[in-house]
């Protein structure tokens, strides 16, 4: 499977209270959510997100809340996915649970730009870098959050068994 | 090589006989928890998932906590969906306004979780029971839908780190900035991915309020959960509270630790986190001339009957900085009701406090006291992230229920010592 588009850059510590502040953790609606993808940490975002865009960020990207809220924010704002050197635990857990592709890349997180437009292969783990013209091999996913993925998120890998 | 106490508790819930550090286990679950901001979620993918019923109505705890009492139509709309949920499959341990108290002052209060036990929550600070000695850790909306669904979750084994401890705490030194200090050491990811094991002769001198709360913030310092080994003081705890049957795991004495870090308590002293990382800690003696607008006493963190006592006995006799908004938030109706039997109510009001029926409200910015642009609070809660209790130009600074009740007085972040 293979996604491309721009990149959105932040940097280390993107917590979950920006991804989706709590005023709105009074809906569970994803659309609704997604209109408030990122607010406290870039306001403009979901002015400039298109589909397929890639988000960028640093250390421990997610950190704070298990609010599922975040990921689902992301994923319904059009991002294709999230590039970061590494992942909280819990917001790595539902990325994968709902289905939102993440990668963990240290040197990809750093060298990537804001703008840049991005490929990613998720049975390679080959980021490339379409506009620097550089490509960066990431972690691959243990074969068990593989299993997950490929059957669509945790809860429709759990019915199939 | 021998197995942490993380590692036992994990390997026993599998039916392993053993673990190690990065295997991957699937075990069975004693508790499964969650709140009304994140149930409707984990209520909407059970339904879709068509699951048609749950595991164990017994080891399902829904808590109405963090918007509630409603704070407006659509939070009303999530407990209400949360409510038919619940009576829809007869869940035993369903609190809503009037009952509840803050989800993780509350199940250790009602004797829901025990020592031994293995439990996830769908909030990230349900690392709070392993005060206890039990393995929990906080989750997404989805694993605890399949928990609900399946009684069983998958983990990773996790490393440990160990925090030894000696010596006591000094005056004015509360398990709170126990914490501080050690997530300031950390880091907020220096705990990734792995358990935090306290242990040493300074854990008998901590009280069980005090442990609550550190194993509370474990996930402040990225770990996946905060785990206490079983003394008098919890057997104690779980007498009065409950007085189930539990098992007792030790860790092993060749047990592997990624690091270990000694930590004298009687060197620690009253710490604040300034904006906008828990790990900004820093001597609240060091914290320069801040001028405040709100102050919170209340939490999951520190909302328990001591933190009342500590806030008490600073407040006696005294009124608030005119300046300073004070909102106390007793955790529980119990701890409420003992503040009432204690006097320390009237107190907090002749003192000029705001006092709250038990919420998070305030603390993740949802209700009862939420920043303007430019306030700042001092909290005895969790997080000061940006944004964290309100306006994203607002700022939190956290501490322990001492420094909370000194800086109310002085108008500006201070400690005991100084007022």
């Amino acid at each position: 499977m293979n996604v491309k588009g721009k990149v959105h850059k932040y940097g280390n510590n993107v917590d979950t209270d920006v991804i989706i502040p709590a005023r709105y953790l009074n809906t569970s609606d994803h659309k609704e959510l997604a209109s408030h993808c990122m607010e406290d940490i870039d306001r403009d975002f979901v002015k400039n997100v298109r589909p397929g865009d890639i988000i960028v960020g640093g250390d421990n990207f997610g950190c704070g809340s298990s609010r599922e809220h975040a990921p689902i924010a992301i994923k319904a704002s059009g991002v294709s996915c999230v590039i970061a050197a590494t992942f909280a635990r819990i917001f790595y857990r539902n990325a994968i649970n709902i289905g939102l592709p993440i990668l963990e890349c240290t040197q990809a997180s750093e060298e990537i730009q804001a703008g840049d437009e991005v490929s990613v292969d998720f049975d390679s783990g080959i980021i490339t870098n379409l506009t620097r013209n550089e490509t960066y091999q990431a972690l691959p996913f243990p074969e068990f959050i593989r299993e997950i993925i490929d059957k669509g998120g945790l809860l429709a890998s759990i019915k199939q068994k | 090589m021998g197995m942490t106490m993380t590692q036992k508790i994990l390997a026993e819930h599998a039916g392993l006989r053993s673990v190690k550090a990065g295997q991957l286990v699937k075990a069975h679950l004693d508790m499964t928890l969650a709140n009304d901001i994140t149930a409707p979620v984990s209520i909407n993918e059970f339904e879709r998932a068509g699951f048609s019923k749950v595991f164990d109505k017994s080891r399902i705890a829904l808590v109405m906590d963090h918007f509630v009492p409603n704070k407006d139509i659509k939070a009303a709309q999530q407990c209400m969906q949360c409510r038919t949920f619940a009576r829809k499959f007869d869940i035993d341990n369903f609190y809503d306004a009037g009952e509840m108290g803050i989800e993780h002052a509350l199940l250790p209060e009602k004797g829901l979780v025990a020592p031994g036990e293995v439990i996830i929550g769908a909030d990230s600070h349900t690392c709070t029971y392993g005060a206890l000695g039990a393995f929990s850790t906080g989750v997404g909306s989805t694993d605890l839908a399949a928990g609900m669904a399946t009684g069983q979750a998958w983990f990773k084994v996790p490393p440990a780190l160990q925090f030894r401890l000696s010596g006591k705490l000094s005056k004015n030194v509360s398990g709170k900035d126990v914490i501080l200090h050690i997530i300031g050491m950390t880091g907020v990811d220096g705990a990734l991915y792995k358990s935090m094991e306290f242990t040493g002769d300074g854990v008998a001198e901590l009280s069980m309020d005090d442990r609550l709360c550190i194993s509370n913030m474990a996930i402040e310092a990225g770990g996946k959960n905060g785990i206490f080994p079983v003394d008098d003081v919890t057997r104690e705890y779980v007498k009065n509270h409950g007085n189930r049957e539990f098992k007792v795991f030790k860790a092993d004495s060749d047990a592997d630790y990624d690091k270990i870090y000694d930590i004298d308590l009687s060197s620690i002293k009253p710490t604040v986190a300034f904006p906008h990382l828990p790990e900004n800690t820093r001597n609240v003696e060091e914290a320069g001339d801040v001028r405040i607008d709100q102050v919170v006493i209340g939490s999951c963190t520190n909302g328990r009957l001591s933190d009342m006592a500590v806030a008490a006995e600073i407040f006696r006799g005294r009124h608030i900085h005119p300046d300073v908004r004070t909102i106390i938030i007793p955790a529980t109706q119990q701890i409420y009701k003992e503040c009432i039997a204690k006097g320390y109510i009237d107190i907090f009001i002749d003192a000029g406090c705001v006092v709250s029926t038990p919420t998070c409200g305030p603390c993740l910015g949802g209700h009862m006291g939420i920043l303007a642009e430019g306030e700042r609070c001092v909290a005895t809660t969790n997080r000061n992230f940006v944004g964290r209790m309100g306006h994203p130009d607002s700022e939190v600074y956290l501490a322990g229920p001492a420094v909370a009740a000194s800086s109310a007085i002085a108008g500006k972040i201070a400690g005991p010592e100084t007022i």
